[in-house]
């Protein structure tokens, strides 16, 4: 049985080994719509090729790691990628290579083609979410089809797919994914069309930008949009986009560029395009019986159906279902680059500004109502950053996973992670701020004082407290952003002590070589390709180090919240309590800036006759390397103090609060997964071994018991 | 992992569903390991098993006490490394004095009828292993302690 059908020999039988949008596409050309030319590689050979391969049983034990209710978005991502990667290094066996390759060259030679996911599933009423599965535009050759045609195959388990994964009922054993071959068409201009307003039911919407669709899918170009009666085409209301870009075909992919001047003020479609566009979407309605979301382009004066499907809304949808939040993380260069400006530039200077502005006020002067009025000032100005910190600052995080998506599709490395070293060492504020405790620390370890009389000589040595000002200045309290910034400089002198008792180049980033891995991964491309994977590297740099920072300089905003609270409780609370309901609410509305699930009364673990105990708990290997001490649980700010060199840090998560501990760490188990989570990329920083993702990790694991951090498998053994 | 109770139930249900399990014993230089037809009592604190008093893992027994068991759920399928837990047993083994013969002979040959002739014989032990531990392993590396303490 051949594994490739051409449209034209696609009939209704197909249509479970072709998915949905090739058989859309073949009837539709049927009809005479006009359709790119081209082929479906069906179901079958995704099959022959995740089982001959062994890839079926991986991706089985990858996603039974963990329950799948104990997954954070992150570690659906991580899990996702370490798939991708499977099918990226795992070559076609060589026969089903041949019946691919064959007539994949024979019908496309070297054109550009498009290469698309048709998921038997997918369009389907049932389960039709857009950008579930990849698609891959301007692609050529050979080679390249057959290793997206692979890519396209490994969309089936993405992690917006893994999310979605009840509603598409996706199963190992089961579930396959037939791939759409067409020629490129390289539109002038392109759109979208609802034959049904899901906010009117009278209406039909169309979109359109100047040049290739890409740019109005993920967000970065801006549509003109049109709403038309659904009876009859007649044109209600045109909402005209301030047009700047468009997304072009380049060598190798597709990007956005700046619109030509003559194009700014010209609609993408006149009246006439319209009607065309509405009387195709309307023939599409009328065949497959309900309405229908269509993507279309045009050449000239061609029109081109580039895809059909139901129309559906995410009805069951949950109030708290963040799923639709997470999928629009998913952000392309164009948008990420939009994102880093206004983060670089608006952001965190005003981010910085706000704290700063805080910190010059004199709390002491204050009245009691003027205290109170100043705390619930500071909390809804802590609040509000939160807020950009989950609109914009997290979404940036996204620069990271587009370069490591890049890196390993050209460098293919056995690591999926392996990208990580190019990122790290871009000098984040918390490596920085651990610095200057290394410094302080360097000169006790140099000093010749001893241990009976350590810190009153420190308190007396100028160069020490020359550091240790310093070091507030720009740092402030080390409590401070936690619970209460009352504890001084004792503390930090009390830290750098600990500190001190660490052999100097212990706990050093473990730097792989750089700049080769960097010449390595730059020398895949050539020409305008390579100056983008410079920028992209830039862009993932950048994101990277603003995945710390950020958290340090929202800490700083909280921080002058709580130390308002503080000098209120100081001054004028007798019992250490609060009774102004206003003030209260405000304070217990401080928000969290990531989920942190209130903590329960933890796993019961003892029963008459029976006591149970957690061995061995498996996470997500988020830092190489193995390390065994004794736990140190940190529950809260208090417990951070009694923390020793060598030993296991055990926490919800490595917040901007607790990163200084991290170069005394002998290893850190976290409960909150992911490879992008702070813990994780702090302790790739330190070359200290890391697992996330560990639920329950701080009720499970006590204080005093001795653990193993297996941070290449992402294992922990207690005791 | 599971809570206590979770984690009983879990258990209880494995060594209820299974019928065999790999017995380890201590022999005269290397362990020993053997396949035997157990049962658990209610309370989860006795697997019981049979041997003739020919066997090696018998001759064991009488030197050394001390026993492991595995049991599992494998289907011998590559999904078995996801879907597929074990328990390992540990614990001191006893042969059942002939008063409590009948009652726990009663108990075993519920789960395994067809080996009424074989427990009757009087060349055949039956044994009582004392559990001190149960060592659960699911999704191919979590792993739960269940110590009984009284």
């Amino acid at each position: 049985m051949s594994l490739i059908l051409p449209f034209e020999q696609i009939i209704e039988k197909d249509r479970p080994r072709v998915g949905g949008k090739a058989y859309a596409l073949s009837v539709m050309a049927k009809t005479g719509a006009r359709v790119p030319s081209g082929v479906c590689i069906i179901a079958d050979a995704y099959r022959r090729y995740v089982r001959s391969t062994g890839i079926a049983d991986q991706i089985r034990l990858e996603l039974s790691r963990k329950r799948f209710a104990d997954m954070r978005w992150e570690e659906v991502w991580d899990a996702a990628l370490r798939i991708r990667n499977t099918f990226l290094t795992t070559p076609l066996p060589r026969q089903l290579y041949g019946d691919l390759s064959r007539p994949l060259l024979q019908r496309f030679g070297d054109a550009a083609v498009v290469v698309r996911s048709s998921a038997p599933d997918e369009d389907s009423a049932r389960a039709s979410f857009a950008g579930l599965h990849e698609s891959y535009v301007n692609i050529r050759g050979k080679e390249a089809m057959i290793d997206h045609v692979r890519l396209v195959w490994a969309s089936l388990w993405s992690d917006a797919a893994l999310l979605y994964r009840r509603e598409l009922g996706l199963d190992v054993s089961r579930s396959s994914m037939a791939v759409v071959v067409q020629e490129l068409v390289r539109g002038e201009r392109s759109g979208v069309a609802f034959s049904r307003d899901p906010n009117d039911e009278t209406r039909a919407v169309i979109e359109a930008v100047h040049g290739l669709n890409q740019g109005l899918v993920d967000g970065t170009v801006e549509p003109d949009r049109w709403l038309l009666e659904r009876k009859g085409g007649r044109i209600i209301s045109h909402v005209a986009a301030v047009r700047e870009n468009r997304v072009v075909a380049h060598e190798g992919g597709v990007g956005a560029g700046p619109l030509p001047d003559e194009l700014k003020n010209r609609p993408p479609l006149d009246e006439t395009d319209i009607l065309r566009v509405y009387s195709l979407l309307l023939n599409a309605e009328k065949f497959f019986g309900a309405s229908q979301d269509m993507e279309w382009t045009m050449k000239g004066s061609d029109l081109f159906l580039l895809q059909s499907r139901p129309l559906t809304t995410v009805a069951n949808e949950e109030k708290d279902d963040k799923r639709p939040w997470y999928l629009s993380l998913k952000r392309s260069f164009d948008n990420l680059s939009l994102l880093r400006k206004k983060i670089e530039e608006e952001i965190l200077p005003s981010m910085i500004a706000a704290a700063e502005q805080m910190a010059a006020r004199d709390l002491a002067s204050l009245t009691e109502q003027k205290l109170r009025s100043e705390i619930i000032g500071r909390v809804d100005i802590y609040n509000s950053w939160v807020a950009v910190y989950w609109k914009d600052l997290i979404p940036f995080a996204h620069g990271i996973r587009l370069f490591g998506i890049a890196y390993n599709d050209a460098i293919r490395p056995k690591d999926p992670y392996e990208f990580m070293n190019l990122l790290a060492g871009t000098g984040m504020e918390g490596v920085q701020r651990n610095r200057m405790l290394k410094d302080m620390a360097a000169l006790v370890r140099s000093a010749p004082y001893t241990s009976d009389n350590l810190r009153e000589r420190l308190s007396d040595d100028k160069r020490f407290q020359d550091l240790l000002l310093a070091f507030m200045a720009r740092f402030g309290d080390l409590s401070c952003g936690t619970k209460q910034c009352s504890q001084g400089p004792d503390s930090i002198t009390d830290l750098v002590i600990e500190l001190a008792s660490v052999p100097e180049d212990r706990g050093r980033y473990a730097q792989k070589d750089v700049a080769a891995l960097e010449r390595s991964f730059l020398a895949h491309f050539d020409g305008q390709e390579r100056s983008h994977a410079e920028e992209l590297l830039d862009l993932a740099r950048t994101s990277y180090k603003t995945r710390d920072d950020d958290n340090i300089y929202l800490g700083r905003v909280k921080g002058q919240a709580i130390m308002a609270i503080d000098e209120y409780m100081r001054r004028f609370s007798k019992d250490g309590s609060i009774s102004e309901p206003e003030l209260k609410k405000a304070i217990e509305g401080i928000s969290a800036p990531d989920t942190v699930p209130p903590k329960g009364p933890g796993k019961n673990m003892q029963e008459e006759g029976f006591r149970s105990k957690a061995r061995q708990i498996t996470g997500q290997p988020a830092g190489p390397g193995i390390a065994r001490g004794k736990a140190r649980v940190i529950a809260d700010a208090s417990d951070l103090h009694r923390f020793r060199a060598g030993e296991v840090l055990v926490c919800d998560a490595v917040d901007p609060s607790i990163t200084f501990i991290v170069p005394l760490a002998a290893g850190i188990v976290e409960r909150r997964g992911g490879m992008l989570i702070h813990g994780a990329i702090i302790a790739r920083e330190y070359g200290i071994a890391c697992v996330t993702g560990i639920p329950d990790a701080t009720s499970l694991i006590h204080t005093g018991d001795t653990v193993t951090v297996d941070g290449y498998l992402g294992i922990v053994t207690i005791g | 992992m599971q809570d206590i109770d979770q984690l009983r139930v879990t258990i209880k249900q494995m060594l209820d569903s299974q019928r065999l399990a790999v017995l380890a014993t201590q022999g005269e230089v290397r362990p020993y390991g053997s396949l035997v037809a157990f049962v658990a009592t209610e309370d989860m604190k006795n697997l019981l098993f049979a041997t003739t008093r020919a066997t090696r893992k018998y001759a064991n027994l009488l030197k050394n006490r001390g026993v492991a068991m595995v049991i599992d759920t494998r289907t011998n399928q590559t999904a078995d490394f996801a879907d597929a837990a074990a328990i390992t047993v540990l614990g001191d083994v006893e042969e059942i004095a002939d008063h409590e013969q009948q009652e726990l002979a009663g108990i075993y040959l519920n789960k395994h009828p067809y080996l009424r002739e074989f427990v009757e014989s009087p060349t055949t032990a039956l044994l009582r292993v004392d559990v001190k531990t149960y060592i659960m392993v699911s999704r191919f590396q979590n792993v739960q302690e269940l110590h009984l303490t009284s």
